[in-house]
């Protein structure tokens, strides 16, 4: 341990490591150094100078956070010289902040207010006008008050550091500086809410927060976030009952101190005025409000009536992915205790070909701090800084450390980090491509490729651009190749998966995926798909994947939290299926008219905040939670009516007290499960007909799920896309729309008018069309031919 | 996907071949990669090439034109003192205010020109002849109070030496 260097803080003897800074060794010694601008995940600033210490042997307090130590140093935090410096600081701060503590929402948390505490005095010197800054438009999500501004830079530094967009700066000199983004455009990085917590005063507050609230007043429960694989740590504050805003918490494996504002904001939707409160029947063709009593007896019966006359392989249940693993659990069994194998979460794929083969659950492959370590990457079909915020921010890490990461897309994404190479292409020319790379990856190792897939490397033509990847692969000692989430939803996912199997063995990296929802690695474990049941034990038979449940309609259909209208792959079937059901059990928190219309019995069950129970993220890591508030009127916790509904078939095995007891359940059906990503390379079996125009269904990071839906907020900011058609100029050129502004669009026998955009982004013979987003929602699959005519 | 839209129009159309020319002079005295250290002549040669001001279009374009944000270029057009954000008249008198002009009087000298010239710091003239601005030291101590036209410095100002000046103005 000679590396280490001899240092005295406040006369205690300490060992660091050279090149720490002095505040860093005093924030690990438990010695409290007041700072505004310091923050350990930005870089050094040293320009608000309130942690000036005393140094032995210099003439000058210095800064804490930007001295390194030095061996035999000695430094006082507390001495008479660092305390008067540390004042005299203080009383600079104070000169321009205003002193209107009362009405500011930072009151109670605010690092000024704390520090001034200790270290300002209790009348101002200074008799002068204070300066006043104008308010800055920051979009819906942050309030500004840049009066209270006292320059620390924390959140200019986020922007460029952490978010990779240079949305704030700090135009002006000394008195005049002031933060502001360019010509005050809104901000719109997907992290944006985190200069939030990181603004030491109330400069910058939470827009839906505001005015509404006392930290002191407000009580932290734990969660675990319900929109991404990531599954990122909450703190849910709480207060009478009700859930107030939502902070990250800590987790360096997870989250480190980050949330992204999809996470925070989205509990903006909980208390939306379509919250169901009361258990509903349909009798003829009204609604009736029942008690829990009647309505899973009227569950129940029908659902056994559609089983007696048309056999158990009518029932099906489809579950959206961000159900809790216990829910999962209870569900499948649930169904499979009736006789049937039909449940999926997968309600946003479309090729199931090769499922037997899939992976016990889709894994990252690696954890997801290891991911800032890569030294290459290879993304198909992603576009993670939308789908997986927090994933791309470890992906940014390492692309920022030298990482050469490239993608094969079929839209050109705005991606915040430089990707060495893009591939942008059709969906169905991404096979091609793929196979082009792992060609190049045959021939650089000399390893032979899968029988299974040499025709189509024999096919494939190689390109400069492919060498490049499949060099950068091979050459990097740590690498990746990562199914997106908008690969398992491309018609060819077989295929993309088999190559992007063939690529990581090839160049030895690993493989990973990033799968849709907060848990689809549990909707796996708990067995809450069709051909495997728990721990991923095959079944004898498979049942009806989700496409299949509609495709072929299911005469009972059970929805766990499914809109199936911007949840399903293929809205279209998948209302003529729910139309034609004999009879339709929606289990869900939020009340639609379109429910109304298709539904036979809607049960409220609790959504995120209201109720426990565990999150498997793309790691696998088994994350469990308690419900931070209690459930909204008559609405239940998932779990215990599923448990109830259990009793009622008068199944065995549905005795659970609580969610922990099913999670025990669970925990020791799947003892020993190895988290394996490699699957056996096929042959693929399909090879979709490629239409003159494709549709690619793109899912808006604000389109994912029923609650972010109804966040208002989130849907006001500049990432909450609307339905529109998007192309490129020559694909609107070969429809003869390029001068169009709004063009009709044609699928699966429905006809919308929607605006038209040109955009050079997106792959030739394609067109986007968001999905999940109202507008598209009577459209046909996500990945299907489209027909587009100018009006 | 789409943020990319408004990154689609190129703004390099607004300086001219010859601005450009002289720019890539400046780009050429440093590294590739470090393109943005040629900032500030950038933003001095389109000032020139605009008659003395910069726009939003111009800041955009040097932005685009050096690889850099558009705040960052913005926070250095903002910086400095030299850079100007509105038009400006034919003559801009800078004086410099700061401590060792102030000790040697330039209080009389800001004074004295704001009663000659009619407007006040800050100002710009309605004939668009003349702006007084205030500025900070521009290292001339030796001889305050002092003040900068154009490319000149005028030192050791009194109010005579001030009218002499304003004289040669045409």
């Amino acid at each position: 341990m000679t590396d280490l260097l001899n240092i005295e803080i406040n006369g205690v003897r300490l060992q660091v490591k050279p090149g720490t800074m002095v505040i860093e060794a005093a924030d690990d010694a438990g010695f409290v150094i007041p700072r505004f601008c310091y923050h350990k995940k930005l870089s050094i600033a040293a320009n608000c100078r309130m942690c000036l210490v005393d140094v032995e042997k210099a003439a000058k307090p210095v800064p804490a956070c930007a001295t390194p130590v030095t061996e035999g140093m000695k430094v006082y935090t507390k001495s008479v010289k660092a305390i008067e410096a540390q004042k005299s600081v203080m009383e600079f701060l104070l000169i321009n902040h205003p002193l209107d503590c009362p009405i500011c929402d930072q009151g109670g948390e605010c690092e000024l207010q704390d520090i001034a505490m200790g270290f300002g005095k209790d009348a101002s010197r200074f008799r002068e006008t204070k300066r006043v800054v104008r308010e800055k438009y920051l979009g819906p999500l942050i309030s500004t008050d840049m009066t209270r501004c006292i320059h620390c830079t924390r959140c200019v530094r986020f922007g460029r550091e952490i978010a990779g967009v240079m949305e704030l700066g700090a135009p002006g000199r000394g008195e005049h500086m002031a933060i502001e983004t360019y010509m005050e455009s809104a901000v719109g990085s997907e992290l944006s809410g985190n200069v939030i917590d990181l603004c030491p005063v109330g400069a910058l507050t939470s827009k839906p927060y505001r005015y509404t609230g006392r930290p002191w007043e407000n009580t932290a429960a734990t969660a675990i976030s319900p929109h991404d694989c990531v599954g990122s740590n909450l703190k849910v504050e709480v207060r009478r009952n009700q859930v107030m805003r939502v902070l990250p918490h800590e987790n360096e494996a997870i989250n480190e101190v980050w949330l992204a504002d999809r996470d925070r904001y989205s509990y903006t939707g909980l208390h939306t005025a379509d919250r169901l409160q009361q258990p509903m029947i349909k009798q003829g063709e009204t609604w009736r409000e029942v008690d829990w009593e009647t309505a899973l007896t009227y569950a129940s019966e029908g659902m056994r009536r559609v089983i007696a006359s048309h056999g158990a392989a009518q029932l099906g249940a489809l579950s959206n992915p961000n159900a809790t693993l216990e829910e999962f659990y209870l569900l499948q069994k649930l169904v499979r205790g009736l006789g049937s194998h039909n449940i999926d979460h997968r309600l946003r794929q479309l090729d199931f070909s090769d499922q037997a083969h899939a992976p016990v659950y889709p894994h990252l492959g690696q954890s997801i701090a290891a991911l800032e370590e890569l030294q290459a990457g290879l993304l198909i079909g992603a576009y993670p800084r939308k789908d997986q915020p927090l994933i791309n921010h470890r992906l940014r890490k390492a692309a920022k450390r030298g990482a050469k990461i490239s993608a094969v897309n079929t839209i050109d994404y705005d991606v915040n980090f430089t990707l060495t190479n893009t591939v942008v292409t059709h969906p169905f020319d991404m096979p091609l491509h793929l196979a082009a790379i792992a060609k190049v990856l045959a021939e650089q190792t000399g390893k032979t490729p899968p029988a299974a897939v040499q025709t189509l490397l024999a096919a494939a033509k190689v390109e400069e651009l492919h060498r490049q990847i499949a060099t950068q692969l091979t050459q990097a000692e740590r690498s990746t190749v990562l199914i997106g989430t908008q690969a398992l939803a491309q018609p060819n996912l077989a295929v993309l998966r088999n190559l992007a199997n063939v690529i990581a063995d090839l160049s030895n990296s690993s493989l990973g995926y990033l799968p849709e929802g907060a848990n689809a690695a549990g909707a796996w474990l708990a067995g809450a798909v069709p051909h495997r049941t728990t721990a991923g034990r095959t079944v004898p038979a498979a049942g009806k994947s989700a496409l299949q449940m509609l495709d072929t309609s299911c005469k009972a259909l059970v929805l766990w939290n499914v809109e199936p209208e911007y949840d399903c792959a293929d809205p279209a079937t998948a209302m003529t299926a729910l139309q034609a059901a004999e009879f339709v059990v929606a289990l869900t928190p939020f009340v639609t008219d379109t429910m109304r219309g298709y539904a036979d019995v809607i049960l409220p069950i609790s959504p995120f905040a209201e109720t426990s129970g565990t999150f498997v993220n793309v790691e696998g890591r088994w994350q469990s939670f308690t419900a931070s508030v209690k459930s909204l009127a008559e609405s239940r916790p998932g779990w215990k009516v599923l448990r109830v509904l259990g009793n009622f078939f008068k199944l065995d095995g549905f005795e659970y007290l609580s969610s922990e007891e099913v999670r025990s359940e669970i925990d020791t059906l799947t003892v020993g499960i190895i988290p394996q990503t490699r699957s056996e390379v096929q042959a693929p079996s399909n090879t979709p007909q490629r239409p003159s125009l494709l549709r690619i269904g793109h899912v808006p990071i604000y389109a994912v799920d029923n609650l972010v839906r109804r966040a208002q907020p989130l849907q006001q900011s500049n990432d909450a896309l609307q339905a529109m058609v998007a192309m490129n100029a020559h694909t609107a050129d070969k429809l003869g729309v390029r001068h169009a502004t709004q063009v009709r669009v044609s699928q699966a026998g429905q006809s919308v008018t929607l605006p038209l955009y040109i955009e050079a982004s997106v792959a030739d013979d394609c067109a986007v069309i968001p999905a999940g987003v109202v507008g598209s929602e009577r459209l046909g699959t996500g990945y299907g031919s489209i027909d587009v005519k100018a009006v | 996907m789409f943020a990319q839209r408004n990154k689609n129009q190129t703004k390099l159309d607004r300086i001219t071949a010859a601005a450009r020319a002289e720019i890539d002079r400046w780009i050429a005295k440093y590294p590739p990669e470090r393109k943005s250290s040629a900032v500030m002549a950038a933003l001095r040669i389109v000032q020139d090439q605009n008659g003395g001001h910069l726009s939003h279009e111009l800041i955009e374009a040097v932005a685009e034109y050096l690889d850099m944000e558009t705040i960052a270029v913005y926070e250095v057009a903002t910086f400095y003192s030299m850079y100007e954000l509105a038009p400006v008249g034919k003559y801009k008198i800078c004086v410099c205010t700061n401590i060792s002009c102030m000790l040697c009087g330039s209080d009389q000298i800001v004074q004295h020109l704001e009663a000659k010239l009619g407007i006040k710091l800050g100002q710009t003239r309605r004939d668009g002849k003349f702006t007084l601005k205030e500025v900070e030291c521009l290292g001339a101590c030796v001889n305050a109070p002092m003040l900068q036209i154009g490319n000149d410095y005028y030192e050791k100002l009194t109010p005579a030496s001030i009218d002499k000046i304003l004289a040669g103005l045409k």
